[in-house]
């Protein structure tokens, strides 16, 4: 099967993007390199094309109800224009995707990661069965483009037909650019303010360019995961998985149990008692070094006590940091470990989460 | 990007550079573009004895990890200390991005006897070869 195309497919091409598969589609891991690109978001901004996230809307006198049955956090209690983050969970509480809950007056969406569409569209298929919700899948529609860094906000100002600097974090607005309807939603996934803005195929060059042309720099995945990694926010495949309960994951404020009933709520439940399973940390490595997922962890004797999921040379920080699971035993932040990196074992000290956090 | 005519190729994208009995090593542009730019290197230690496939180092990028290979059989007779770590000394691989096929060489081989480059890829065969994998 051959990969997707977003609508800014030519536009990487045409400037020396390294094109990558990457869940499904052809996507830029980066255009000048992943150092230079992660600190313009962290000090101006940078530019991310998004369009393989799925975006898909719900409709219906049961789209609360759907909603509310397979997600973790809550949806009832979301106002208008809010936008929420938790978990799709199975029933024995493995996390089957994380993703963004938007709440319309007139319908809700969600974003969901790329690799995940087709999982979630079944899976909310089977659930939905005696409900009464259309479920469109816009992905394919729509281009969805992040500007990220402490510069977005100056940079979005007089672009839209609403003021959407007044958004707030987790807020988003139906506005219109160049005259056609559009979604802004000030959100993101690099630890920077910054927005997100679904605009139709047709406008979606346009909005990148003129994103580039007030001074956002293009940024690739290869930055996106690096500055994902340095904020500590979980990477679907990597942090989570179907194996993995949101509470071990350290994700149990995106879980409501007391909201009623969910998929995989009893489950949960009974996860945040139990002590003995890995939970996810933040290690800090000696040296320059970089973890990699899959790397072994040890303890001080030698013993192994967890595995690496994400590591890497964070380009902000300049520090090779990582994340994993380990024993409960050894979560605590001070913990002194080892991380086998090619048969070389490398120091490392559980630090805490987030690695790095922005000014407000 | 160009691959100079004056140097031979490994598959493994090593290239290397003989002057009489000694070989300058090094990686591609090619190589660097794919692996995005180095953020650590791991070199032997001078005097280290190699056979041509050999690993013998290692290069990271923010994005991977990947093993060096040696081109040719022999010595290791020099390194280029200023991209590596030692010690308190945190050495910095840029030149390797900057420039692969000149400042940014990695060691220096002195041919083991009866040893050659007659294996090695011509540039225009490694030409052909990243056009081959669709480069």
């Amino acid at each position: 099967m051959s990969n997707l195309r977003t609508p800014l497919y030519q536009w990487h091409v045409d400037h020396k993007a390294r094109m990558v598969p990457f869940g499904g589609w052809e996507m830029p891991v980066q255009y000048t390199g992943i150092g230079p690109e992660h600190k313009a978001v962290r000090s101006t901004a940078g530019l991310f094309d998004i369009s393989h996230m799925a975006r898909v809307s719900f409709r219906g006198t049961d789209a609360l109800a759907l909603l509310e049955k397979v997600f973790t956090n809550s949806v009832a209690t979301m106002k208008d224009g809010q936008v929420r983050y938790g978990l799709v969970c199975k029933e024995d509480g493995g996390i089957l995707d994380d993703i963004l809950v938007y709440r319309w007056p007139y319908e809700f969406a969600a974003v969901i990661n790329a690799g995940n569409r087709s999982k979630i569209l079944a899976w909310l298929e089977t659930q939905r069965t005696g409900m009464a919700v259309e479920i469109q899948d816009q992905t394919l529609d729509t281009t969805m483009i992040a500007v990220q860094g402490p510069k977005s906000v100056a940079l979005v100002a007089g672009m839209f037909a609403d003021d959407v600097s007044a958004l707030k974090y987790y807020y988003a607005i139906p506005s219109r650019y160049k005259d056609k309807p559009c979604v802004v939603s000030r959100t993101g996934y690099t630890g920077e303010d910054g927005f997100e803005v679904i605009v139709p195929n047709a406008l979606g060059v346009t909005l990148w360019e003129e994103f580039i042309a007030k001074g956002a720099v293009p940024c690739g995945l290869g930055s996106r995961d690096t500055l994902r990694l340095e904020a500590a926010m979980p990477l679907y495949g990597h942090e989570l998985n179907e194996t993995i309960d949101p509470i071990h994951a350290g994700l149990a404020w995106a879980v409501k149990l007391d909201k009623g009933d969910f998929i995989g709520r009893d489950a949960i439940q009974k996860a945040t008692a139990d002590t003995t399973r890995p939970v996810r940390v933040g290690l800090e490595i000696e040296g320059k070094r970089a973890a990699r997922e899959g790397c072994p962890i040890t303890d001080a004797d030698g013993t192994n006590c967890g595995t690496v999921t994400s590591g890497s040379l964070c380009p902000w920080l300049d520090k090779s940091l990582a994340m994993g699971y380990v024993n409960p035993q050894f979560a605590s932040v001070g913990s002194a470990l080892d991380v086998d990196v090619r048969g070389t074992n490398l120091p490392a000290t559980v630090v805490p989460l987030p690695f790095y956090k922005r000014k407000k | 990007m160009s691959n100079p005519s004056n140097l031979r190729y490994a598959t493994t994208h090593e290239w290397a550079k003989q002057d009489s009995d000694v070989v300058t090593v090094g990686v591609t542009a090619f190589a660097i573009e794919q692996l995005t730019e180095p953020t650590y290197l791991e070199l032997p230690a001078v005097g280290a004895a190699l056979k041509a496939g050999d690993k013998f180092g290692i290069i990271e990028s923010y994005k991977s990890t990947s093993d060096l290979y040696s081109p040719v059989s022999g010595t290791v007779i020099e390194r280029n200390e200023p991209l590596v770590d030692e010690g308190k000394r945190k050495g910095d691989p840029k030149p390797v991005n900057d420039d692969a096929f000149g400042a940014g060489w990695m060691v220096k081989i002195k041919l083991a006897p009866s040893a050659t480059l007659d294996h090695l890829l011509t540039a225009e065969q490694y030409d052909q070869q990243l056009a081959s994998e669709g480069h």
